[in-house]
């Protein structure tokens, strides 16, 4: 049997990563950085599900990440276009300055 | 060296590689510097993708991220050209960073109480996980068994093309 790399060592990296991309989004007012942020979040979830896929030698775990990829390009298209469409109206990608949906 | 040391070594490499970059992502002030530090932390990722054997996915991981979506978001970040007045306008406010550090700190926490006391046990990568990560076999099971939400998704994908054309659009008053 061949020894590795414990599978907890990857779930507390993924947690890690987890935690940096919701502070991200909390600290942060660039609209930019926060979607960046966002995509640390999706991928430190892609990081567990692939270890948990590998450890358990279940398939169902990689399939996952490659439908979670599919959704991510397609947020990462419409996000982005909001965003410049946003720039475009308001002159500002600063969260804090955007603010008419709020009460 | 034997092969365990390599393997420790290797996602030392990775994991320390990753999280550093993640902090960068998140601290730097220019967007440019911050979207930088992701395309580092996608090859990261990649990395350690390959040490468990998901050979597809870190092929994949680099090709989706670090090359289509990062270049959406580089390119992005060009168009909208900010200005020196603005990216120095990012002050971080007190509350927020505060909010933030109690928020990393209650999670670290939780992982620590988590896996500190029950570790998985899973200590052994399976013989399975080196067949189940080739292109083969993804490939198999994609136009098999997971045929149809692979079709659904290249439907999502076209809905987020249009959406995004639309979206964007500059809106002539005519």
């Amino acid at each position: 049997m061949p020894t590795s790399i414990p599978l907890d060592y990857y779930l507390i990296l993924s947690a890690v990563l987890f935690v940096t991309g919701v502070v991200g989004v909390i600290t942060r007012r660039n609209a930019i950085i926060i979607f960046m942020s966002i995509e640390l979040m999706l991928n430190a979830v892609n990081l567990s599900m692939v270890s948990f896929s590998a450890f358990s030698g279940d398939i169902a775990g990689q399939m996952f990440v490659f439908f979670i990829m599919a959704v991510a390009a397609a947020e990462a298209a419409v996000g982005l276009a909001i965003v410049l469409a946003l720039f475009r109206k308001r002159q500002t990608i600063y969260v804090d300055e955007i603010n008419v949906m709020k009460w | 060296m034997s092969d365990f040391n390599i393997q420790v070594l290797l996602f030392a490499i990775f994991a320390i590689g990753a999280v550093a970059t993640a902090l960068l992502t998140i601290t730097r002030r220019n967007p440019v510097s911050s979207a930088m530090n992701l395309v580092a932390h996608f090859f990261m990722l990649s990395g350690l993708y390959l040490t468990l054997h998901a050979q597809f996915v870190a092929a994949v991981q680099v090709l989706v991220y670090a090359g289509a979506i990062m270049v959406l978001v580089v390119f992005v970040i060009m168009l909208l050209n900010l200005g020196r007045e603005q990216q120095a306008a990012e002050t971080g406010s007190m509350l927020r960073n505060v909010t933030g550090a109690a928020i990393a700190l209650v999670f670290v926490l939780m992982l620590t109480l988590t896996f500190v006391g029950k570790p998985t046990g899973l200590n052994v990568l399976p013989q399975k996980a080196i067949e189940i990560g080739t292109v083969e076999s993804i490939g198999q099971s994609l136009f098999t068994e997971y045929l149809f939400p692979f079709e659904a998704v290249s439907l999502l994908l076209l809905a987020a093309l249009i959406g995004a054309v639309v979206i964007a659009r500059r809106h002539n008053p005519s």
